[in-house]
C-alpha cells in the first residue's frame, strides 16, 4: 500500500517556487498583449502547477505525477499551433526523449520500494546495497533528460517550436529547472553511492561546454538561446553533483530572470519581425528602447559580466571544484560569453528596418526581469551569502572567491570584446546541428524501433495468426477428408451391411409362398432333419 | 439483492419485446443505470472491508457438488461496478442505433446479466457457464452489427475463445477431481486447494491456457484484432473493457488462490509472459495503420501488465507489501483499462460512423473541425499511455513499483524492461494524434462532425472516472487492498 506523504516547503522548494510564480506572473503578463487563447492559459497554469508539484513533493510518486504532468503540458504547448505538422512533430520529439528518460524515475521508484522500503526522498540515501545504486542511475538518468543534458538535448532545440511565452516559462523555472533541482534534492543519495557525484558533476560540466559551443555556432536567436540554457543548466547539474547546492540554486534562480527575458525579448521582435534569424534581426534592439535595453542586460548578464547575477552566481558553483573541473568550467563561461556577444551584437549593430511596437503590458515584466537580471548577483555576496546557504541548508562558507571572480569576469569582457572585434564566430557544421544528437537518436533508438515493430506485426500476422489459420485450415482439410475417404467407407458398410440383410430377407422370402403343401413338405424337412440329429448326437 | 442485480438485466431482455419500438432504447437505459445504482449500493454496503457481501448459496445441479453460489467482495465489486457502468456507456452511446435496436438492446442486457454473473459467481461451473455465455452472445453482436468481414471474423472469435473455455473446463474439472469431496465451489476450493504436485502444474496449465486466451495473453491473441476491428463500437466496447477482464479476473479469483504451490512454482513463466504481452503488444501496436486494430494491441500491452504483476505476486520470497501493491496495481488496470479503452473504442466507433474508416493516414486535422471529439481523444490517449491524473498511471505506477518492489532478482528485471512499455505506448498515440488529430486536414477529414449529444453523454463519464481514479484513488484501492492482502497470503501459503 502506498500513501502520498503530502507536500512540504523547505528553503530549496521555496525558492523555486517563489521563482515560478515570478517568472509565470512575467510570462502571463506580457503573454496578455499578445492575444492567447484559453486553451493557452489553462495549459500554461496546468504546465506551472506540475511544477509546483514536483518542487514540493517529498516522495517519488508525487514528484513523478509531477514531472510527467509537466512533460504532458510541454507537449500540448509546443504543439500550440496544432495545424502545423513540423510544430507537432517537434512536440512530439521533446515529449518522447524527456519521457524515455522519465523511465529512469519509475524504475527508481520500484528500486526504491525494494532497497529502502519507502519512497519518501529523504530515505533514499539509506536504502541498502545495490538497490541504492540503482535509484541513484535512475533518478540521474531522469534528471539529465528532463534538464536537457548530453546527451538528451536535442529535444530543447524542437521545444523552440512552441510560441516565445511558452519557451520563456519553459527554459527558465519549469521543465529544465526540474531537473537540476531534482540532482540538489536528492544530493545525500548522489554523495552515497559514491560515483553518482562524479557522473553528474562531468555531465553538468560537459554539457555546458559543448553546448555553449552550439550555442556559439547557431544562426537562430531562439536556438542560440536554447543551446545556452542546456550549457547554464550544465553548471547548476555541476553545482549539484559537486555539493555546492546553493551555488546552484543561486544560478537556477538568476538564469531564471535572465533567460526568460531574453526570450520573452526575442518574442516580441518574431511577432514584430517574423524572424528569429539572427541577420534578420540586425539592428532589431534599437527600434524599441525598452526592449533593446532589456535584452542587453539579459544578454549582458548572461555573458557573465560583471557586476551582472550569473557573473556572481556561476563562480558560486565553482568555487572550490578541483582543477580538471573547475578548467571545463571556466572554458564554458568564456563560451557563454562568446555567445552571449555574439547575439547582442547581432540585434545592436545599426541597420535600417520597420519600428518595433511592444504593448505596455508586456513591456512591464521586461523592466522587472531586467533588474533581476542585474541585481541577482548580491545572492552571492558574502553578506547575503550565509543567510542564502541557512535558508538552503547547505554549509556556510562556499559562495564566489574572490580570485576567481576577478579571472572570470576578465575573461568575460574579453571574451565579448573579442566577439566584437571578430567579424565572424566560427560555427562548425557539428556544432550548427547540436552534434547531430536527433539524428543520432533516430538512427540508433527510432529506426530500429520502428523496424522491430514492423517485423513484429508481419510477424504476428504471418506466424503466430498464420499458425491458428493453419490449424483451421487442417482441421477444415481433415473434416473434408473424413468426408471424402472415411466417409465413404464406413458409409459404404453400412450400406454393405444392409445390401446383405436385404439379400438375407430375400432368400428368406423363398420358402415363405403361402402354399399349404410347400409348408408341409418343409415341415417334413426339418422333421426329418431333427430325427438324423437326435440319432446322430445319440 | 446480488441476485436481482445480476438478472435484473435478462428480465428486461424478456420484457423488451413487449416495449413499444419507441422506448426501446430510453428502457435500456433506465435498466442500465438502474444496475448503476444497484451495484454502487453494493459497494458503499460493502464498504472497504474484507470478506464476500451478499452471500448467496442455493443447491443447483447437487449430482456434481454445483450450486447457485454467488458473492462479492474488493475484487468483484470493482469489475461489477466497471460492468455496470460500460453497458451504460453501451446504451446510451446506441441511442441512435438504426439496424434493429430491439435486437440489439436484448443481446446487450443478456450480456449484462451474463457478465456480471461472472464477476459474481462463486461457484466454478457457474463461472463456467456465464464464461461461455459471454462468448456466445459477443458471437451474435459481431455476426449481427459487425463491419467489414464480420461473419469471419466472428467465427474466429467463437471457435478461439470457445476453444479456450473447452480447455478451461478441463482445468475445472481438474479442482474438481482433486478436491474431497468433490465440489465446484470455490470458497471450498479456496480453503482448502486440492491439487499439488504435477498434476497441479497440468491444472494450472489447462486454466492458465484457458483464462489466457481470453486475457489475451501472447500467442494466443491473434482472435483479438479482428473481432476489435469489425465489431460494433459498443460491442468493440464491451469486448475490450469487460469480457477481457474475465480472463484476468479468474488468474486472481482461480488460478492463484486455488493452485498456489502451482502459482508460486511457474511464477517466472507467467512473469515473462506478462512481459512478452507488455512490449510485444505495444511494439505490433506501433506498426499499425488501422486506428482500431491499434487499439486492440494496445490492450494485449495493458493486460500484460496485469499478467505481469500477478507473476510478480508469485514470488513468495519477495517482500510482501509489495506484492499486495502489484496485485493492487493489476486489479486497479483491469478498472482503468476498461474505462479508457471503452472510451477509445467508442471514439472509433465515432470516426467510423462518419468516415466509414480507420484507416490512420487517410485523416489528419480532425481538431479543426471537431474539436471536442479531439480532446476526448487526447485525454484518452493520454490516460491510455499513462499520464498523472488518469487512471492508466494509478495502475501502471503500482505495478511497476510492485513488481520491482517485491526485490527478486527476476521480477526487478522483468519489471525494469517492462517500464519501456509506457514509452512505446506514448509513441504509437502520439503517433495517432499526429497522423488524425493534429495536423493538416486529410482526405477524409471533411466528413468528420464533432461527437453529438449521446456519444458525449457516453463518452464523458468514462473519461471522468478515468479522471477521478487518478486524483482520488483512494477510494478504489482500500476497497482492492484486503483482497490483494488475502490474496497475497494465499499465494504465499
Amino acid at each position: 500500500m502506498i500513501r502520498l506523504a503530502g507536500p512540504a516547503v523547505d528553503g530549496l522548494s521555496a525558492v523555486l517556487l517563489v521563482t515560478l510564480a515570478a517568472v509565470l506572473a512575467a510570462v502571463l503578463l506580457f503573454a496578455a498583449g499578445e492575444r492567447y487563447g484559453a486553451r493557452f492559459h489553462g495549459l500554461m497554469l496546468l504546465f506551472a502547477a506540475a511544477m509546483a508539484v514536483t518542487v514540493t513533493a517529498t516522495d517519488l510518486l508525487m514528484l513523478l505525477m509531477g514531472w510527467e504532468v509537466m512533460g504532458a503540458m510541454s507537449y500540448a504547448l509546443i504543439a500550440y499551433v496544432w495545424p502545423d505538422a513540423d510544430r507537432v512533430r517537434s512536440a512530439g520529439v521533446a515529449f518522447l526523449t524527456t519521457r524515455a528518460a522519465d523511465m529512469g524515475l519509475y524504475a527508481a521508484a520500484g528500486f526504491a520500494l525494494a532497497g529502502a522500503g519507502s519512497l519518501r526522498l529523504d530515505a533514499l540515501a539509506r536504502a541498502d546495497g545495490p538497490w541504492r545504486d540503482l535509484v541513484a542511475a535512475g533518478i540521474v538518468v531522469s534528471a539529465l533528460g528532463k534538464s536537457a543534458q548530453l546527451p538528451f538535448s536535442f529535444w530543447l532545440a524542437r521545444a523552440m517550436a512552441g510560441p516565445s511565452p511558452v519557451s520563456a516559462l519553459l527554459h527558465s523555472a519549469t521543465m529544465v529547472a526540474a531537473g537540476a533541482y531534482l540532482l540538489m534534492r536528492v544530493h545525500p543519495l548522489l554523495a552515497a553511492t559514491g560515483w553518482a557525484e562524479a557522473l553528474v558533476s562531468w555531465a553538468g560540466a560537459a554539457t555546458a561546454l559543448v553546448l555553449g559551443a552550439v550555442a556559439l555556432a547557431q544562426r537562430d536567436l531562439k536556438q542560440l538561446l536554447a543551446a545556452s540554457t542546456c550549457s547554464q543548466i550544465g553548471f547548476m547539474v555541476l553545482g549539484a553533483g559537486a555539493g555546492s547546492v546553493s551555488g546552484g540554486t543561486a544560478q537556477l534562480v538568476a538564469h531564471a530572470a535572465v533567460k526568460s527575458l531574453l526570450f520573452l525579448c526575442a518574442g516580441a521582435w518574431l511577432s514584430a519581425l517574423g524572424t528569429e534569424r539572427l541577420d534578420g534581426l540586425r539592428g532589431a534592439a534599437r527600434r524599441h528602447r525598452v526592449a533593446g535595453a532589456a535584452f542587453g542586460a539579459g544578454a549582458l548578464a548572461l555573458a557573465g559580466v560583471p557586476p551582472l547575477s550569473l557573473w556572481v552566481t556561476k563562480d558560486a558553483v565553482l568555487a572550490g571544484l578541483p582543477a580538471g573541473l573547475l578548467a571545463v568550467g571556466l572554458a564554458a563561461s568564456v563560451l557563454s560569453a562568446a555567445y552571449a556577444a555574439k547575439a547582442l551584437f547581432a540585434v545592436f549593430r545599426p541597420a535600417e528596418g520597420a519600428a518595433v511596437r511592444v504593448p505596455v503590458l508586456g513591456q512591464v515584466p521586461l523592466v522587472v526581469l531586467a533588474v533581476a537580471s542585474g541585481v541577482l548577483g548580491v545572492l552571492g555576496l558574502p553578506a547575503v551569502a550565509g543567510a542564502w546557504n541557512r535558508m538552503l541548508g547547505a554549509p556556510d562558507g562556499g559562495g564566489a572567491d574572490a580570485r576567481l571572480l576577478v579571472l572570470s569576469g576578465a575573461l568575460a569582457v574579453v571574451a565579448v570584446a573579442a566577439v566584437g572585434a571578430a567579424r565572424r564566430v566560427p560555427a562548425p557544421a557539428w556544432a550548427a546541428e547540436w552534434l547531430y544528437l536527433e539524428r543520432a537518436a533516430v538512427a540508433v533508438v527510432v529506426r530500429p524501433a520502428f523496424a522491430a515493430a514492423r517485423a513484429l506485426a508481419r510477424f504476428d500476422d504471418r506466424i503466430v495468426d498464420g499458425a491458428v489459420r493453419g490449424v483451421a485450415r487442417g482441421g477444415r482439410r481433415a473434416a473434408g477428408l473424413t468426408g471424402r475417404r472415411a466417409e465413404i467407407r464406413v458409409d459404404g458398410a453400412v450400406s454393405a451391411i444392409g445390401r446383405a440383410a436385404r439379400g438375407l430377407g430375400a432368400l428368406a422370402r423363398y420358402p415363405q409362398t403361402g402354399q399349404v403343401h410347400v409348408y408341409f413338405a418343409q415341415a417334413a424337412v426339418v422333421l426329418a432333419v431333427l430325427v438324423a440329429v437326435a440319432l446322430l448326437a445319440g | 439483492m446480488l441476485t436481482v442485480a445480476i438478472f435484473l438485466p435478462a428480465a428486461a431482455a424478456v420484457a423488451l419485446p413487449a416495449v413499444p419500438r419507441r422506448a426501446v432504447p430510453w428502457t435500456w437505459i433506465a435498466v442500465a443505470l438502474a444496475e448503476v445504482a444497484l451495484v454502487t449500493w453494493m459497494w458503499v454496503s460493502h464498504g472497504t472491508g474484507a470478506g464476500t457481501s451478499y452471500e448467496t448459496s442455493t443447491r443447483w445441479i447437487p449430482s456434481v457438488g454445483a450450486g447457485y453460489h454467488v458473492g462479492v467482495d474488493g475484487l468483484s465489486l470493482p469489475l461489477l461496478a466497471l460492468t455496470a457502468v460500460l453497458f451504460a456507456a453501451c446504451a446510451v452511446y446506441s441511442l441512435r442505433q438504426a439496424r434493429r435496436p430491439r435486437a440489439f438492446a436484448v443481446l446487450f442486457l443478456f450480456l449484462e446479466t451474463v457478465c456480471l454473473g461472472l464477476f459474481a459467481a462463486l461457484d466454478l461451473l457457474l463461472f463456467f457457464v456465464f464464461f461461455d455465455l459471454s462468448i456466445v452472445g459477443m458471437y451474435f453482436v459481431i455476426l449481427l452489427w459487425g463491419h467489414g468481414d464480420r461473419s469471419r471474423s466472428a467465427l474466429k472469435f467463437f471457435l478461439y475463445t470457445f476453444l479456450g473455455s473447452l480447455v478451461l473446463l478441463l482445468g475445472f474439472i481438474g479442482l474438481y477431481l482433486g478436491a474431497d469431496p468433490n465440489t465446484f465451489d470455490m470458497v471450498e476450493l479456496t480453503r482448502d486447494p486440492p491439487l499439488h504436485g504435477g498434476p497441479a502444474g497440468l491444472t494450472l496449465l489447462a486454466v492458465g491456457i484457458g483464462l489466457g486466451i481470453k486475457t489475451p495473453v501472447v500467442p494466443f491473441h491473434t482472435w483479438l484484432p479482428p473481432a476489435h476491428t469489425d465489431a460494433p463500437a459498443a460491442g468493440s466496447a464491451i469486448l475490450a473493457g469487460v469480457m477481457l477482464k474475465m480472463g484476468a479476473y479468474g488468474f486472481v479469483r482461480i488460478a492463484m488462490p486455488m493452485l498456489p504451490d502451482a502459482w508460486r512454482r511457474y511464477a517466472l513463466v507467467v512473469l515473462i509472459v506478462g512481459l512478452v504481452g507488455v512490449l510485444y503488444g505495444a511494439l505490433v501496436a506501433l506498426a499499425q495503420d488501422d486506428v482500431k486494430r491499434l487499439v486492440a494491441y494496445t490492450s494485449v500491452n495493458h493486460m500484460g501488465y496485469v499478467v505481469l504483476a500477478l507473476g510478480a505476486a508469485g514470488y513468495a520470497s519477495g517482500d510482501a507489501a509489495a506484492r499486495r501493491l502489484a496485485v493492487t496495481g493489476a486489479v486497479t488496470q483491469m478498472v482503468s483499462h476498461g474505462l479508457i479503452t471503452g472510451a477509445l473504442f467508442l471514439l472509433c466507433g465515432v470516426l467510423y460512423d462518419r468516415a466509414g474508416s480507420y484507416g490512420l493516414g487517410r485523416f489528419g486535422g480532425i481538431a479543426g473541425r471537431a474539436p471536442a471529439f479531439a480532446g476526448l481523444t487526447a485525454v484518452a490517449a493520454f490516460a491510455s499511455l499513462g499520464l498523472p491524473g488518469l487512471s492508466g498511471f494509478i495502475a501502471e505506477f503500482q505495478i511497476f513499483a510492485g513488481t520491482i518492489g517485491s526485490g527478486t532478482a527476476a521480477a526487478a528485471v522483468a519489471g525494469a524492461l517492462a517500464i519501456t512499455g509506457i514509452l512505446i505506448t506514448a509513441a504509437l498515440f502520439l503517433r495517432v494524434l499526429h497522423r488524425a488529430v493534429l495536423g493538416p486536414p486529410g482526405e477524409l477529414t471533411g466528413r468528420v462532425t464533432d461527437v453529438r449529444r449521446p456519444e458525449l453523454a457516453a463518452l464523458l463519464p468514462l473519461l471522468l472516472l478515468s479522471l477521478l481514479i487518478g486524483v482520488a484513488p483512494r477510494g478504489l484501492l482500500d476497497t482492492i487492498e484486503p483482497l490483494s492482502a488475502a490474496v497475497t497470503a494465499l499465494v504465499g501459503r
